[in-house]
């Protein structure tokens, strides 16, 4: 295999990563604060089309970011108000947001279904980029690749170093006993809940802005359902997000050129690889932690929460 | 500001009430939504296309209930899950295996005819939906896997293994390559119940399987006990009701209904298996079992509900040039709609101006 190759496997992981990275970053802070919002691929899809409608309209891939960002809050805000005010099951709301956002996102798009908009490209900066090896390893990603990178570390100083983090997983393991002392339960979950939205919309936007220069209504493909399998994997953990999005990601790029090379196998059992190691490496989890029980896990996870005072 | 007030006892008039608030919520956002989206188009005459030119037609309203059969056979299944807290999310991958299974079994006598070939093929699809279904079953008992995802992830799996089966062994011989099964025959088609429509003994099943249920849930132990482990799994656990069995027990029963009901499909409307066969059923049968509360016999209402946005969705696809994800739109917000209007059944809304939140 040649020097090239290699580095287009690499990047071709990370922007196959990038995307996972962000909903799951953004679902683990939502499950950290206690709720369990089964939406995530519906706001993907959301992000993904605002992304795509401003880049068409305006070139600017800032906007467009910027617009995924607020359509994945605005969608998300729709199940914070059920969830955390009308007190409404989250399992549910979580489905029927999957189902809204994947039907209003093909509905508002349909008018752009045969348009093209110019990818975001790999960042390159001269010489720095040129370097032999650490040019490209170090240097040749695309910039929302290392946003995405960013977010995660952002992530864990957040929850781990700051007090409001701190808060914010008391919530997630006992609402009644962080209610009593004073803190206000329901509005740390909301902001948790529209950055997971946040999130979610830049995740989704990552698909029609850097992925394929198009888009489609079917386009997530079942990448919120991974990015929420990954944070199980990463048992709430932050860093351990990026690890499984690398794991899927590296899946997805070596099926995707096993089906260039000539594999006598039908593309549609390759095109199975991801979603069946998604279960593998749920199984694979729970064997190795088969002895203690999950105490990263948060106690609260998908309880409903009510003040009574 | 809103502040819930809890009620003494849950409001009888509002357990009515608040599905009918629902629709006429949803029905007024769409109109909002619809207005502002399509400048181009009447959006009243949309919503007559929508939900009152199938009712006023025959032949609209045998398609309406040609697609709640297989809503009700899903829904009553996952309905028997959601009560004991075990999420089957995937009847679609279980209905799509379960079309697969008893229509390799079809396909395979394809020239043998006889009265024996429908069931044989329905015990072939419910056993290949029970099995599909198992697989979450096992690794949620074995291995405490989230059977959310788990059956998530099968369902991609098992529409892609349909279009490989439609590529491969299952693909119509004399088909000029087209990734379709050859057309079943007549002994392995459902009977018409309806002279003229496409309307089969599917929904006579489906209603009948409907009251079965009733009955199972209000005169058996199994019943009781899928309901006190949803509701309190440590008071079920006290009881001496076994976790392993109610989940093995919801998923295999939910699995193998939704796999009949992909058999259904697939000897019934379509009469040949296509890349089609999965219609998004087991997602919306979801919104079915949660609008019916969960109870069999109100299911069949509410997949009458669903199953008129999905034929008012096919219309203005038709007549419109309109996506039929306008669909999916109605169905999520009517679920949306839905379990904020619950909430009045257990709490009263009272507004605030100014609230003293903290003590």
């Amino acid at each position: 295999m040649n020097e090239g190759l290699v580095f287009a496997i690499i990047i071709g992981i990370s922007i196959a990563s990038a995307p996972l990275i962000f909903a799951a970053i953004g679902e683990l802070v939502v499950e950290r604060s206690g709720v369990l919002n089964l939406g995530v691929e519906g706001m993907m899809i959301v992000g993904a089309l605002a992304g795509f409608v401003v880049e068409f309209h305006t070139e600017s891939s800032l906007l467009a970011v910027l617009a995924a960002l607020l359509a994945g809050m605005a969608i998300a805000s729709i199940f914070a108000f059920l969830t955390q005010i009308l007190l409404t099951n989250h399992v549910a709301t979580g489905l029927a947001l999957t189902l809204f956002g994947l039907g209003i996102a093909a509905f508002v798009g349909r008018s752009y279904t045969e348009e093209n908009i110019e990818l975001i490209s790999e960042i390159h900066i001269p010489l720095i980029s040129d370097l032999p090896i650490i040019g490209p390893l170090l240097f040749g990603y695309n910039p929302l690749v290392y946003l995405a990178f960013i977010m995660v570390f952002l992530v864990w100083w957040f929850l781990f170093k700051t007090k409001q983090g701190l808060i914010l997983r008391a919530i997630g393991d006992n609402h009644d006993a962080a209610h009593a002392i004073g803190h206000n339960v329901i509005r740390y979950r909301v902001l948790a809940i529209l950055f997971g939205g946040a999130m979610a919309g830049i995740g989704g936007a990552f698909l029609s802005l850097v992925q394929v220069p198009i888009w489609g209504e079917d386009m997530t493909a079942g990448r919120g359902w991974i990015a929420l399998a990954l944070v199980v994997f990463s048992s709430w953990q932050p860093f351990k997000v990026i690890l499984g999005a690398l794991i899927f990601g590296g899946i997805t790029v070596i099926q995707l050129h096993a089906q260039g090379f000539d594999i006598r196998i039908s593309a549609a059992y390759m095109s199975m690889l991801p979603y069946l190691a998604t279960i593998v490496i749920l199984v694979s989890l729970r064997i190795r932690d088969k002895n203690k029980t999950n105490r990263t896990m948060p106690n609260c996870l998908g309880r409903i929460f009510h003040s009574t005072t | 500001m809103i502040r819930l007030i809890p009620r003494t006892e849950p409001s009888k008039a509002m357990i009515f009430l608040s599905p009918l608030l629902a629709l006429v919520l949803t029905a007024l956002t769409a109109f909002f939504i619809f207005t502002f989206i399509l400048t181009d188009i009447e959006v009243s005459s949309v919503f007559f296309t929508l939900f009152v030119e199938p009712l006023i037609d025959t032949y609209y309203i045998s398609e309406l209930l040609v697609k709640a059969a297989p809503l009700i056979m899903i829904a009553l299944g996952l309905s028997i899950g959601f009560r004991a807290g075990v999420w089957n999310i995937g009847a679609e991958g279980q209905y799509v295996i379960g079309g697969i299974t008893g229509g390799a079994v079809g396909l395979y006598f394809y020239n043998v005819e006889g009265f024996w070939l429908i069931p044989l093929m329905s015990i072939a699809a419910i056993l290949g939906g029970m099995l599909y279904a198992g697989i979450a079953a096992f690794l949620k008992t074995k291995f405490q896997v989230n059977e959310i995802l788990v059956t998530l992830m099968l369902t991609y799996v098992a529409v892609l293994f349909l279009s490989a089966m439609l590529q491969g062994p299952m693909r119509n011989p004399s088909g000029f390559n087209f990734p379709e099964s050859r057309l079943f025959h007549d002994s392995a088609l459902l009977p018409i119940i309806w002279q003229g429509t496409r309307l089969n003994v599917g929904l006579i099943v489906a209603i009948m399987l409907s009251f079965l249920t009733w009955f199972g849930i209000k005169k058996h132990l199994s019943g009781l006990q899928i309901k006190i482990s949803g509701s309190a799994p440590r008071a079920a656990k006290f009881a001496g009701f076994d976790d392993k069995q109610t989940i093995w027990f919801s998923l295999l029963i939910s699995g193998g209904v939704a796999g009949l009901a992909g058999l259904f499909e697939a000897i019934g409307p379509a009469g040949q298996i296509t890349p089609g066969l999965p219609q998004f059923y087991g997602f919306t049968a979801i919104i079915v079992a949660f609008l019916a509360r969960l109870h069999p016999i109100a299911i069949i209402f509410s997949s009458l509900l669903i199953a008129l946005t999905y034929l008012g969705g096919e219309n203005v696809q038709i007549y419109f040039n309109l996506p039929s994800s306008i669909t999916n739109i109605f169905q999520g917000m009517l679920l949306f709609y839905f379990l904020a209007c619950d909430i009045l059944i257990q709490y009263k809304i009272v507004l605030f101006k100014t609230v003293q939140q903290r003590l």
